[in-house]
């Protein structure tokens, strides 16, 4: 593709507060416009669901590596294809690629949970192009998962060289790993804006950015979001007297922007898990070497934590409290998407953890197609005022 | 030896054969829940595992009871305990929305291990694969409870439909030096657990008896081609299975199976279909229609919910759970007692990988089993409790239509909570579905 073509467009020269509209305003639109500008080009797309994705490997082929996290789609098509007591991220996701909205050439799954490692047999049943799943290790612990991984993403590398009909070098890895270690760099910066002037944007605002970068091209994605947190260090907002809290239960459906901006009415949310998976690696992953060994060693030894992993050196509720001290946040959020089970089953987890260490905590679920919210605002406003004047 | 003498051998042994794995199989659950009785009261522990990946060979070459936590909560559900299991974990702070299995379990450790077969001794270790998830999420449970080595033996699966990797192939070389490397691991672990040396020797003895046990099992599914069925996959099947998980690498697990397969083959030899209960005692239950069973069973009302298929002359012949329940050691896999790790590793690759595809992809095989089965119709019955067989229960089902062309009923209900099965409605669904044969049946005989 053409790197120098920008995918998205009309934001430049206006304020921030306009700016963060029309990103809203795009990663709220499920048909993907950008995607399908990437594609009537001639560019080839692999989707890959939830959470984590090396996505360098596809960027490294010329590919656009997108996302598949759900949308807020009526999911009339999808439904026949699966019974109830399921969360909403599993359908909306397929019913997307069902209707058009998305297209792709290549999609990846992941174990990560019962319903998801059941999506590559069932897009595999409903579409040509390959479905498959990548087996990103469930035993992080073995002194062999590294080698295993290794291999893992060479066949996958291999897949991905078929679909994009070119090699990729190890100098392309190196490339794209250079590519996403910056956006790693901005993460964090944009992280540490919200811990430490978290007045200066909203968990809304945030949770906006973030997605963009889940089907934008990666290095116009950088350019974009370099220049918006310029914008955003010289915002003037002013601080106000909200409490502090950590929102926890977002690492694979995520909430819908309107839920985030009724908590942020009431709370500074200075730390959270959403999508992780775009921020899964927390460092910087080596560039010299074999690539694919780094971005192996990556995954294992410098990432985060989420419900969907076990990891015998990071129990979650150790790294939450962890994420809540390190944020200096006074209370959290225990969120969970409906019928999510990794998520209701670390929500007990979390909420004994807090029980010990005497920290307040907000347990509530969610579902990406919510579209009221007036409930969460009084609870959530009396959990508020009951600490605040305790 | 004249033909009449054979018969007459044949009849006086038959009281013995026929009815013996079903019998038998009670005894041997009931001995074993026993021993584990035993274990708990003496106050020692017991290894945590799961049917999908038990590495219940390794863990018998160390002679460690093992405990498997699904059966115990499938038997809570049997015995109509479940629903105050369930209350209790839900108190605790479980959502209703997830796993009734592990409710109950976290329930029953709560109680200190009350169970209505006994008591279930405390961990000393778990074991797991990611064949389901919520294994992962399970142990988690146990490692926050008792603070016990929790060993994930990580088995990758099918990546695409119909891709399974084979000997020979880079992707079976990487993943089967992965899994092997997991297995040393697991050893070096259950020598700390136990206080006692790996005997490759013992191990061996062990391997013997699984493959006697895996050459018997996949016999005796196939036998059920046989018109009439010989053994209901649904009820027979889960005796059989809780066989398969409990006995794997045992003497007493490979004798039954022998003597099962041996009972199967009586049966086809003489022709004696599926017997049922009747005021009178055992007598063949009408096969009208010849039905496979896709899903988990409906526990909590579990002979109601068979005879809603048998009191109308359906009959379960095959089903996906015999399967994926048994980790997929009914794919005939046969240890090379030469190589035992080696061979061991090779033979978890493609068990527990047998196991997921009969969950994901079984859709695929379908077409098979409805001409080897010669089937007249699919039940899937999904569950609310367990998202990884369930998932993608109705996208099988449009895809096996769209196949064989047989009619499918599909009812959802749960494995453990009482509270989600609706008797009444499912009757009505099941009436509905045999005049749809019934009727089908006609058409073809007109």
């Amino acid at each position: 593709m053409n790197k120098a073509h920008r995918y998205f467009t009309g934001w430049e020269g206006k304020p921030l507060d306009q700016i963060l509209h029309l990103v809203r305003e795009l990663v709220e639109d499920p048909g993907y416009p950008t995607v399908k500008a990437w594609r009537q080009q001639g560019g080839k797309v692999l989707g890959h669901f939830q959470v984590y994705f090396p996505e360098e490997i596809v960027h490294a082929a010329g590919m656009l590596p997108v996302k598949i996290c759900g949308a807020q789609s009526d999911c009339f098509e999808a439904e026949s294809r699966f019974g109830s007591y399921l969360c909403s991220i599993i359908k909306t996701s397929l019913d997307i690629a069902l209707t058009g909205d998305i297209e792709l050439d290549l999609f990846v799954t992941h174990p990560i949970c019962d319903a998801a490692r059941n999506l590559s047999a069932i897009w595999g049943r409903n579409f040509d192009y390959k479905c498959q799943i990548l087996y990103l290790p469930q035993n992080p612990n073995s002194k062999h998962t590294l080698d295993y991984l290794r291999s893992e993403y060479l066949r996958l590398k291999g897949d991905i060289e078929a679909v994009a009909g070119r090699q990729v070098t190890d100098e392309d890895l190196r490339r794209s790993i250079a590519v996403f270690n910056q956006s790693r760099l901005l993460f964090r910066e944009l992280y540490r804006i919200r811990r430490e002037t978290p007045w200066l944007l909203g968990s809304d605002e945030a949770l906006a950015l973030l997605s963009l970068a889940g089907f934008l091209p990666r290095e116009e994605y950088n350019e974009f979001l370099e220049t918006v947190l310029a914008m955003v260090r010289e915002r003037p907002a002013r601080q106000q007297d909200k409490m502090r809290v950590v929102f926890e239960g977002g690492f694979c459906e995520v909430p819908p922007i309107d839920l985030l901006q009724t908590v942020s009415r009431s709370c500074y949310v200075v730390d959270d898990d959403l999508f992780i998976g775009l921020r899964f690696i927390i460092d910087e992953v080596a560039v010299d070497g074999d690539p694919l060994a780094n971005l192996a060693e990556a995954y294992v030894e410098k990432s985060s934590y989420s419900p969907v992993q076990h990891d015998l050196r990071k129990p979650k509720e150790k790294m939450l409290l962890e994420r809540i001290r390190n944020a200096n946040a006074e209370a959290a959020i225990l969120a969970a998407a409906k019928m999510c089970e990794p998520g209701l089953d670390e929500q007990v987890a979390y909420s004994k953890a807090l029980d010990e260490e005497d920290i307040p905590y907000f347990i509530s679920e969610f579902e990406e197609n919510q579209t009221t919210f007036d409930h969460l605002s009084i609870q959530l406003e009396t959990f508020v005022e009951n600490i605040m004047f305790d | 030896m004249a033909q009449d003498q054979v018969s007459l051998d044949r009849q006086q042994t038959g009281d013995e054969i026929v009815g013996r794995g079903v019998r038998e199989g009670g005894r041997l659950f009931k001995q074993w829940f026993d021993e584990l009785t035993a274990v708990a009261e003496r106050g020692d522990r017991a290894t945590y595992v799961f049917v999908m990946g038990s590495m219940n060979e390794v863990l018998k070459s160390f002679d460690l009871p093992v405990v498997f936590p699904e059966v115990n909560s499938l038997q809570t559900a049997i015995k109509k305990v479940s629903a105050e299991l369930l209350n209790d974990a839900e108190d605790y702070g479980y959502s209703p929305d997830i796993c009734g299995y592990v409710k109950a379990d976290v329930a029953m450790q709560l109680r200190g291990g009350e169970h209505p077969m006994g008591r279930i001794p405390k961990p000393s270790m778990a074991v797991l694969t990611g064949a389901c998830n919520t294994y992962i999420k399970w142990a988690e449970v146990w490692e926050r409870l008792y603070d016990i080595p929790i060993v994930t033996m990580d088995i990758p699966g099918t990546r695409a439909a119909g891709e399974q990797s084979m000997p020979g192939s880079e992707e079976f070389g990487y993943e089967h030096k992965y899994v092997l490397g997991q297995i040393k691991e697991l050893i070096e672990t259950c020598e700390q657990v136990s206080g006692k040396k790996f005997d490759i020797d013992r191990f061996r003895e062990v391997l013997g008896y699984a493959n006697d046990m895996s050459a018997a099992w996949r016999q005796i599914l196939d036998l059920n081609r046989a018109t009439p069925s010989i053994f209901n996959a649904l009820t027979d099947g889960t005796v059989f299975l809780g066989m398969a998980n409990g006995f794997r690498g045992t003497p007493e697990g490979s004798q039954y199976f022998k003597q099962l397969l041996e009972e199967m083959q009586y049966k086809v030899d003489n022709g004696l279909g599926i017997l049922g209960r009747t005021d009178e005692g055992l007598a063949p239950v009408e096969q009208r229609f010849r039905l496979a069973f896709v899903g988990v069973p409906c526990y909590p009302i579990f002979r109601r919910f068979n005879d809603l298929f048998t009191d109308r002359g359906g009959t379960f012949v095959t089903s996906s759970y015999l399967w994926f329940a048994s980790g997929g050691t009914c794919t005939d896999v046969q240890y090379d007692l030469e190589r035992p790790l080696e061979s061991f590793a090779e033979g978890v690759l493609f068990s527990v990988r047998a196991a997921m595809d009969a969950m994901f992809h079984q859709a695929m095989t379908i077409e098979e089993a409805a001409v080897d089965y010669q089937l007249d119709g699919i039940v899937y019955h999904p569950i609310k409790s367990c998202r990884t067989v369930s998932t993608g229960l109705a996208d099988q089902r449009r895809f096996a239509v769209e196949r064989t062309g047989l009619p499918t009923l599909f009812i959802e209900s749960d494995l453990m909570d009482p509270r989600v099965v609706s008797e009444a409605q499912m009757r009505n669904r099941v009436d509905a579905y045999f005049e749809g044969l019934v009727s089908r049946q006609q058409q073809a005989m007109a």
